[in-house]
């Protein structure tokens, strides 16, 4: 039941990015985060995605993969344009029934910000679909540490981070085993009225807490049987090195960006 | 109720590159009233199996017939939730699925989903936490102060309480230790006796299987490697010996006897006592001779 959804998930394959320091994609999805934002015309938004569909081919996770995953969000994104096309009342008036108007700024920009959230959502995709879990929270790790100087818990936070990332599927497996138990037990959970649907979450979420609950306390008496006392000192078993194609990569990133400061009006 | 999978196949995150085929012509006969047994290692298969039995998975390709009810890909199932009444699961560690404040709404929680009123609920959930032997006064318990083998057990009174007339065990004792073992078995085993309910099984335990059920299923792999009666499929072990799986004790023995002393009894026994009288009877003929 939650097969469709591929937050988070590593998909294994051979490709330049897969083999990619995750600093680099790291530090390329921080960068694009912000560069998205300078686009504000066709052209700068045409580039975007050329940029983004050409790191999309270059992963080699299939396409069709990466679309059917999107569908979740695709509501976030309708919602959007629709809020657009209402509330935007400026430009040429496009269309009229009645109190209903459509103007072209609202077509604009509901358009755009549409275009957006899809390229935001399909770039962090990207990172998390040819990324491992860890090998994220090592170039984070890695990232962050000059942070270190003014006592901020960097080691703490990557370890936060990959034991709530390694989590992910055990809990979307735990979801999926109690929603067919409930189901058997006469729970619907899609299909029914819409009251009846969210009481039928109940039965879903309490046992999931309960559970959460339960093996937080024994990865904790884990890590601490095997004797865990934090960052200091500790040595590490991968280790991270950046390559030329890391170089090219952010190369081509600021190479967008200044092409997109040039055509932006 | 009988249910019957025909050439079923499925095939888990079809179309995605997770697909994993996980079985494959799976043909299984289970008419009402009987006790069978689906074997098998991890990962063969099993779980699988049973959540088609209540249509909780639809095959990818092959048809499930559950009564009178067709289950296949093409169709879009309208309310099955009138299937899952009469077809009941215990999921393994179905303790995990308990959430309600007391044991008592828990257990009714089943039942009145299917429509079952308040009074009767209550009235069933007194006779299924007796049946799963534990005492009346639990029912105004949290099911979290519970121990692990309190808990398994409401969680099962919860099923047996939706009053299905098949019950579909996943490896019901897992986790327990070996009284709760069989103080469990022996309970589906009478239900199953009493009730004529039928059950059906999934088990790593050889023993269990020989010991109670009438039929047995062996998975490998996703496919059915064999199926009979447990007489059938333990009078050559070779095979399943040589598919890493355990046979019965009593057969483990029976076959050192039959090494040491070159000799073949008339038939595969199950039981300590069979054994026991087959082996008088062969000390018998050798002081007569």
């Amino acid at each position: 039941m939650m097969e469709k959804m591929i937050f988070g998930r590593y998909v294994p394959a051979h490709s330049v990015i897969h083999r990619m320091d995750p600093r680099s994609k790291l530090l390329m999805i921080f960068l694009f985060v912000c560069i998205v934002f300078i686009a504000n015309n066709s052209w700068t938004y045409g580039l975007l995605v050329i940029y983004t569909f050409a790191m999309i081919a270059l992963s080699k996770v299939p396409f069709r993969f990466i679309i059917s995953g999107l569908k979740p969000v695709l509501w976030l994104i309708l919602f959007t344009l629709v809020l657009h096309l209402f509330l935007t009342k400026e430009g040429e008036l496009l269309f009229q029934v009645g109190w209903f108007s459509i103007y072209e700024e609202g077509l604009r920009q509901g358009i755009f910000i549409s275009v957006r959230f899809f390229l935001l959502i399909l770039m962090t995709s990207i990172l998390t679909l040819t990324t491992t879990p860890i090998e994220i929270t090592d170039g984070m790790e890695s990232l962050l540490h000059p942070l270190n100087k003014i006592k901020f818990p960097v080691h703490e936070l990557a370890l936060m981070m990959s034991i709530s990332l390694r989590f992910i599927p055990t809990l979307m497996q735990e979801t999926d085993k109690i929603m067919k138990a409930q189901t058997a037990r006469g729970v619907e959970f899609s299909s029914g009225p819409i009251k009846e649907r969210v009481k039928a979450i109940i039965p879903l979420l309490i046992p999931l807490f309960v559970n959460s609950f339960k093996r937080a306390e024994e990865l904790a008496t884990a890590m601490e049987a095997r004797g865990y006392r934090g960052g200091e000192g500790r040595t590490k078993y991968r280790q991270l090195s950046w390559g030329l194609k890391d170089t090219t990569l952010l190369i081509f990133l600021v190479i967008l960006s200044v092409l997109l400061v040039l055509f932006r009006t | 109720m009988d249910i019957s999978l025909q050439e079923v196949e499925y095939r888990y995150q079809a179309n995605t590159p997770f697909e994993r085929l996980a079985i494959k012509d799976v043909s299984i006969d289970i008419p009402s009233g009987i006790f069978l047994a689906i074997i098998g290692h991890t990962g063969s298969g099993k779980s699988t199996v049973l959540q088609h039995l209540n249509a909780l998975l639809k095959p990818t390709t092959g048809k499930v017939m559950i009564g009178d009810r067709e289950v296949n890909a093409e169709k879009k199932q309208k309310n099955l939730k009138a299937i899952r009444q009469r077809v009941g699961i215990v999921f393994q560690f179905p303790e995990h699925q308990l959430f309600d404040e007391t044991v008592e709404k828990d257990i009714c929680f089943g039942p009145m989903n299917f429509g079952v009123h308040e009074e009767e609920a209550k009235k069933r959930a007194r006779i299924a936490i007796k049946q799963v032997g534990l005492s009346e006064e639990i029912l105004s318990k949290s099911p979290f102060e519970l121990s692990g083998g309190q808990m398994r057990r409401v969680a099962i009174a919860g099923v047996l309480a939706m009053e299905p007339d098949v019950i579909v065990l996943d490896e019901p004792t897992a986790g327990l230790d070996p009284r709760g073992r069989r103080e469990i078995m022996d309970m589906f085993h009478s239900l199953h006796l009493e009730r004529k309910l039928s059950t059906v099984l999934v088990t790593h335990s050889m023993e269990d299987a020989s010991k109670y059920a009438d039929q047995i299923v062996i998975m490998q792999n996703g496919q059915v490697y064999k199926k009979g009666t447990p007489n059938e499929i333990f009078s050559s072990p070779e095979g399943l010996l040589e598919l890493g799986l355990d046979v019965p004790e009593v057969v483990r023995f029976q076959q050192k006897v039959e090494e040491k002393f070159q000799t073949k009894f008339s038939q595969t026994c199950l039981t300590v006592e069979k054994l026991t009288e087959e082996i008088a009877s062969m000390v018998k003929r050798g002081e007569q001779e």
